[in-house]
């Protein structure tokens, strides 16, 4: 499983190089202003500069169309639908504007590595101390978390395993309860060693 | 003293990204495919009603911002192997949202229900939160992002109606097995605690 891997493709091209703050704000920026987007022509400007920086980013084609397929799956019968329903000009709109955002968002995703990102999350929740958030304590999960993805699998292909040799079907029930039982056995052993490093409470 | 389950905090953040583990690892199982691929019926929104329903509302509610966070941080944990920043401008960022939205409901009625597991409370809580809540969250993001009408959204979500169904009656088994497994995660019911019955006999 490359859950763990990512999607951040290492690089040193100028987007690669610019901070993730940087990039994340350019994002929301265009977020924000997709609103203003209306027409086919702001829209097709709007997509060819989200396109445009995939070759900046020297990411290649077949990394593009890969992530951009699974969309291109809802967009079209949407497209197809909204058409009859609201007009050639406003569907291009909305579908453009998506498939912007999302080009945007996902060279954003593929030129900024995961632990820049979770420094990114950690800052932001420091104003958030005022409720009781803690931001280094979301740090931790966050890496823990990161961590726990290829754990988890790895334990499902142990339970998935244990189940055939047993020739027991693998219903929904047979797998998934011993897989949470465990899961919460691994939960308590971490929770000790978290507490043996004196991340107690 | 009664101690709340759900005041071990030092168990939180193990619990917590644990879950998000599982809630990726139950994604990957394909189940059936509508619309050609476009959106897998997996298992995924299985794991959202299991961790509302094993770890409460809170904890479970977390597990799922926690999973949500790993997505956008760029690790492909959504069902069919996407994630990064893109999925949340898609048209299904409202089921999105609602992952720690109904994961929160199922929790919050689960662990009112308390110990032990009852499997019709379990199913009730299971449906309320992981198809009521949810699809309901992800019928707003289809209208706001998808510009469809409320009721062309409705039309569009009743697909995976019965399918969430089904899960959240495998859900209701699962936890119903899983707290019998591992007990001390529920509530105890007001009413049933040791200490009532020790003043009734005094």
């Amino acid at each position: 499983m490359n859950g763990a891997l990512g999607l951040y493709r290492a690089g040193t091209s100028p987007l690669h190089r610019l901070p993730a703050t940087a990039k994340l704000t350019g994002l929301a920026v265009a977020g924000a202003g997709s609103v203003l987007v209306d027409t086919p022509a702001q829209t097709a400007a709007f997509v060819a500069s989200g396109l445009a920086l995939y070759p900046l980013a020297r990411v290649p084609v077949r990394v593009l169309v890969d992530m951009v397929r699974p969309l291109a799956w809802v967009l079209v019968p949407l497209a197809v639908f909204q058409v009859v329903f609201i007009g050639w000009g406003r569907t291009v709109v909305l579908v453009g504007v998506i498939l912007a955002l999302v080009l945007v968002a996902n060279v954003v995703t593929l030129t900024t590595r995961t632990t820049d990102l979770i420094d990114v999350v950690v800052a932001l929740c420091r104003p958030l101390r005022f409720i009781g958030v803690d931001p280094l304590r979301v740090g931790l999960a966050l890496n823990l978390a990161i961590r726990c993805v290829p754990l988890m699998a790895d334990l499902a292909g142990e339970v998935r395993d244990a189940q055939r040799a047993r020739g027991l079907e693998l219903s929904p029930r047979a797998f998934v309860v011993p897989l949470l039982v465990r899961a919460l056995h691994r939960a308590d052993d971490l929770g000790d060693a978290l507490a043996a490093r004196g991340f107690d409470d | 003293m009664t101690t709340h389950p759900e005041a071990h905090t030092r168990r939180d953040i193990p619990l917590v990204a644990i879950f998000a583990g599982v809630v990726a690892a139950l994604g990957v199982f394909p189940a059936i495919n509508a619309f050609g691929g476009a959106v897998p019926i997996t298992a995924q929104s299985l794991g959202v009603m299991l961790a509302g329903a094993i770890l409460g509302p809170r904890r479970g509610a977390l597990a799922l911002v926690v999973f949500l966070a790993l997505v956008a941080i760029g690790l492909p944990l959504l069902a069919g192997g996407r994630g990064g920043l893109g999925v949340f401008a898609g048209p299904s960022v409202g089921y999105l949202v609602g992952f720690p939205v109904a994961a929160y409901a199922v929790g919050a009625l689960t662990y009112a229900f308390g110990a032990p597991y009852r499997l019709v409370w379990g199913i009730v809580a299971s449906v309320v939160g992981g198809v009521v809540v949810l699809h309901a969250l992800g019928i707003i993001g289809l209208v706001l992002r998808a510009d469809l009408s409320v009721r062309d959204a409705i039309a569009a979500d009743l697909v995976f109606v019965p399918g969430d169904v089904v899960k959240a009656v495998v859900c209701a088994l699962v936890a119903q097995g899983v707290h019998a497994a591992y007990p001390g995660l529920l509530p105890e019911r007001r009413g049933t605690s040791p200490r009532s019955a020790a003043d009734a006999s005094v």
